[in-house]
């Protein structure tokens, strides 16, 4: 994504700090000028200041470009903020920014969250903010006493001067937006930071204890009607026809119209609109996938994995090394497809005018669906207002290359012309595609008379999630799908001879992000098979990877730092063992110890997890621990139970009994130690979630001698016989 | 008609009795803290107090809830004073926040039972309430200090 870049740090700082009580400032005001000057250009845009509102009462309200969807960047990134600004961290409020180019992110040229990158890339925008609005706020005051500017600081939401005179932010913003933009800020070095790596507390939870908290779902407008929509039971198929005459007998029910992706049914209430979508009467063309099945997709897959593919890293040259070696052992690995199943299912309100479109969803991915939103609505973008609400959890569904999910909405509310809140069911939600894909490996590996790994092939089966959206030509490369191999392409041992193809068949199903992407099967795939390598060689599996790392010290550091806070090696209570893994994703290096048992029957209990992570210079410790614990859940939750499958080409799971979640009494006591990095900072929303099932999976080995190739874990295959 | 007793105030609401409960109260008393997860009573996201024990208010058609005082998170407290709630705030128990509602009222229902609940009552308790963010940790943790808080007095 990076060659989307398409504005520079400069630009920001020249537009990022605004200030003033209710003033209304431009975006883009070239450093140098003044508001005034520039006004007359960017009233017309009416959109209130970019990142920093000061009310007269002192309340500081920042406009955060980032969705909340748990992951903490409503704390992490005033924080940036507020270190700079020296606010007073109790006054500040936080919204959701709207849907302009300002707000785009700092790499990728488009207002999105994803791919754990909102620290790391406003890290030193926001910072910049927040110093340019504290140096216009102290040479308002400096202005307003007439003393040296040199002679002001800023503390704690006001300007000081001499210990004497003090000036609120709030006393002093509407001057403060009269001033020019400073061109240039300088930054306080990490020793400085008083808010910055210290453990704080989420701003938004008082809001979710009490109720308030507005995800998408409890949008309202006056006049708003219901909408579920009946979804072909196949990918690709499409309603041939409908017969709505029991629907509209349904007390409240509307409307019943026909969208390209089904037929919807509006109602006054959800219930209403689900028992119309009940009586509704579809003839389906269930189109070219109407037998697809996993089952044969697998034989397919395990059929390519034993053909060359597109070579992803070709170091030296493994197929010479294997014939010489002195040991050889291979090894098939698959995964199945996942769905994200958010706590909130999608849902999206759309109120559609003749002149402009307002919406009201979780999205992860703003000017996307802004833009697939005014295609629809025969609309400008700038016609079109997102309102991003709270996301009742993204895991990458909420950034849907196609805007699935409000497109449909928008062309509900063009058929219904009132406003309509289409609301997906839990079902809906689950059968609906965009799924982490199905993957399918097939590794071999030669090892020296010393147990020493000389080659390694790591052969990828699996769909592109990137292959048909707007990014493939940023992402796609030689027609390797980066995120595809991420996690594969570049293992950190040291193996003289590494080849990692792929092939990406096909196949008519949806997929998509899902927390921590490509790695969220190559580090299964790749720290299950080295464990392999260890137990091949005699080794230890952690004393074995330690060999291998001396030139990746970041990965060496947490796999270390794991294995001392685990007591690796110590002696466990009769019938448990531990397993190990380390892996590097987002920028950031996370290693896990998960200590579990197995009962008679099979079923695997993970007792405790021991994480330690390398995230850099990070900004709030208590969100890596969380994220941490939360990553160990997900993973679990996704190798213990996770799988879509279909048959006939229909999705064969529909609800929370037949696609189970981790829960609270299957809980491990997680851990998390943190390394006080001084490299830039690294994503925290995704890495802790790959290396648990690898970690789970090497200690069921250890305690059964049965090694998990398949995903999730079967308790067939352990059940004691 | 169906007379409701909604956080101690009266409704008379016109809908299906059929309709469950949990919508009721989301689109007809406009009370949006508690969440629609699965339909199905199998996530705990819609959970509510009927007369004091914990209900899945999607499974729950509203005529079983006639005459009966219903609580919902917005009625658990008038200034976040429960103990449930300081103790959320504490051990900064959400993340996404959007099961937090169900969690936090199937954990009310809990201390009304057992003040002082052993690992093995919250297991019991807590386990049809799924968390996607995996926040059952801090959970477990804030029932702990939630029962101490309650216990030492202090609300």
């Amino acid at each position: 994504m990076n060659g989307m870049l398409n504005m520079s740090r400069r630009d920001f700082l020249k537009t990022g700090a605004m200030i003033g009580g209710g003033l209304i400032l431009g975006f883009r005001l070239p450093a140098g000028t003044t508001p005034a000057e520039a006004a007359t250009q960017t009233q017309a845009a009416a959109i209130p200041n970019a990142f920093i509102r000061i009310s007269p009462d002192n309340t500081i309200t920042l406009l955060i470009n980032k969705s909340e969807m748990g992951q903490g960047v409503y704390t992490s990134l005033p924080m940036l903020i507020a270190e700079e600004l020296e606010c007073d961290w109790n006054k500040i409020k936080v919204e959701s920014a709207p849907v302009d180019p300002v707000y785009n992110h700092t790499a990728y040229g488009m207002q999105m969250t994803g791919g754990s990158s909102s620290v790391w890339s406003e890290y030193d925008r926001l910072r910049e903010v927040g110093a340019a609005c504290r140096e216009m706020l102290i040479a308002a005051a400096a202005q307003t006493w007439k003393v040296p500017r040199a002679s002001c600081r800023a503390k704690k939401g006001a300007v000081v001067h001499s210990g004497r005179k003090r000036l609120t932010y709030g006393q002093l913003a509407d001057e403060a937006a009269k001033l020019p933009v400073p061109a240039q800020v300088a930054l306080k070095k990490p020793s400085a930071f008083t808010i910055i790596g210290k453990p704080t507390k989420r701003l938004d939870t008082p809001e979710k204890v009490n109720g308030t908290a507005v995800f998408g779902i409890d949008a309202k407008v006056p006049g708003m009607l219901m909408a579920v929509i009946a979804r072909p039971p196949v990918f690709g198929g499409k309603a041939k026809g409908f017969n709505a005459e029991k629907t509209k007998a349904v007390k409240g029910v509307s409307d019943v119209v026909q969208i390209d992706s089904g037929v919807a049914v509006v109602a006054d209430s959800f219930w209403s609109a689900q028992r119309g979508r009940d009586a509704l009467e579809i003839t389906w063309d269930e189109g070219p996938n109407v037998s697809l099945s996993t089952t044969e997709m697998r034989t397919q897959f395990a059929e390519l994995a034993k053909t060359p593919g597109k070579i992803a890293r070709k170091d030296g040259e493994a197929v010479q090394a294997f014939t010489k070696a002195a040991k050889r052992i291979s090894a098939e690995y698959e995964v199945p497809y996942l769905a994200h199943a958010c706590m909130e299912p999608l849902n999206c309100l759309v109120d559609l005018r003749a002149d402009s479109c307002e919406i009201w969803t979780g999205t992860q991915f703003q000017t996307v669906d802004r833009n697939a939103a005014a295609a629809i609505a025969g609309l400008k973008p700038e016609q079109i207002k997102i309102h991003t609400t709270f996301l009742g959890g993204g895991f990458g569904r909420r950034a849907n290359p196609h805007s699935d999910f409000v497109v449909e909405a928008v062309k509900v509310a063009k058929e219904v012309k009132k406003p309509v809140k289409v609301v997906w069911t839990r079902e809906d939600d689950m059968k609906g595609g965009y799924y982490r894909p199905m993957w399918y490996d097939r590794l071999e590996a030669a090892l020296d008379e010393k147990g020493k790994p000389v080659a390694w092939q790591h052969t990828i089966v699996g769909q592109s999630i990137i292959g048909g959206t707007p990014f493939e030509s940023a992402m796609v490369k030689d027609g390797i799908d980066q995120t595809s191999v991420e996690g594969a392409k570049e293992i950190p041992y040291a193996i003289p001879n590494i080849l990692v193809d792929l092939h990406s068949p096909k196949i008519g199903v949806p997929v998509q992000w899902w927390r921590s992407v490509g790695h969220s099967h190559t580090c299964f795939v790749v720290e299950s098979f080295m464990d392999e390598l260890a137990h091949a060689a005699g080794r230890d599996p952690y004393e074995f990877r330690r060999g291998l790392l001396a030139k990746s010290p970041r990965n060496l550091r947490v796999l270390d730092l794991v294995a001392r806070k685990a007591h690796w090696g110590a002696p466990l209570p009769k019938g448990r063992s531990r397993g190990i893994a380390v892996h590097e994703s987002f920028g950031s290096f996370v290693a896990q110890v998960a200590e579990v048992t197995v009962d008679p029957a099979g079923k695997v209990r993970v007792h405790r997890v021991v994480c330690a992570v390398d995230c850099g210079n990070f900004v709030n410790p208590e969100t890596i621990r969380a994220q941490m614990e939360s990553g160990v859940v997900f993973g679990l939750s996704a190798g213990l139970y996770g799988a879509i499958t279909l048959k006939e080409g229909k999705v064969e799971q529909s609800n929370f009994n037949d696609y189970q979640m981790l829960r609270l009494l299957e809980m491990p006591e997680v851990e998390v130690h943190i390394v006080q990095g001084k490299e830039k900072p690294g994503g925290i929303g995704e890495p802790g979630v790959p290396p648990i099932a690898p970690a789970v999976c090497n200690a069921i080995f250890a305690l059964t001698g049965t090694r998990i190739r398949s995903l999730p874990i079967r308790a067939e295959e352990l059940k004691k016989a | 008609m169906i007379a409701l007793k909604v956080n101690g105030k009266k409704h008379e609401v016109d809908v299906d009795p059929e309709t469950p409960l949990l919508w009721v109260i989301r689109e007809t008393l406009g009370l949006t803290g508690t969440k629609y997860g699965c339909g199905m009573a199998l996530c705990g996201a819609c959970t509510v107090l009927l007369d004091g024990e914990a209900v899945r208010s999607c499974s729950t058609p509203v005529s079983q809830a006639a005459q009966k005082e219903v609580t919902t998170i917005e009625g658990l407290s008038a200034d976040m004073d429960h103990p449930l709630q300081k103790a959320w705030i504490a051990e900064d128990v959400p993340q996404c926040g959007y099961c937090q509602s169900g969690q936090i009222m199937q954990a009310a229902a809990l201390l009304q039972k057992s003040p002082k609940p052993t690992d093995a009552d919250i297991d019991n308790s807590m386990s049809g309430n799924i968390c996607r963010c995996g926040t059952y940790q801090r959970i477990r943790k804030a029932i702990h200090e939630a029962a101490r808080m309650t216990e030492g007095g202090r609300k």
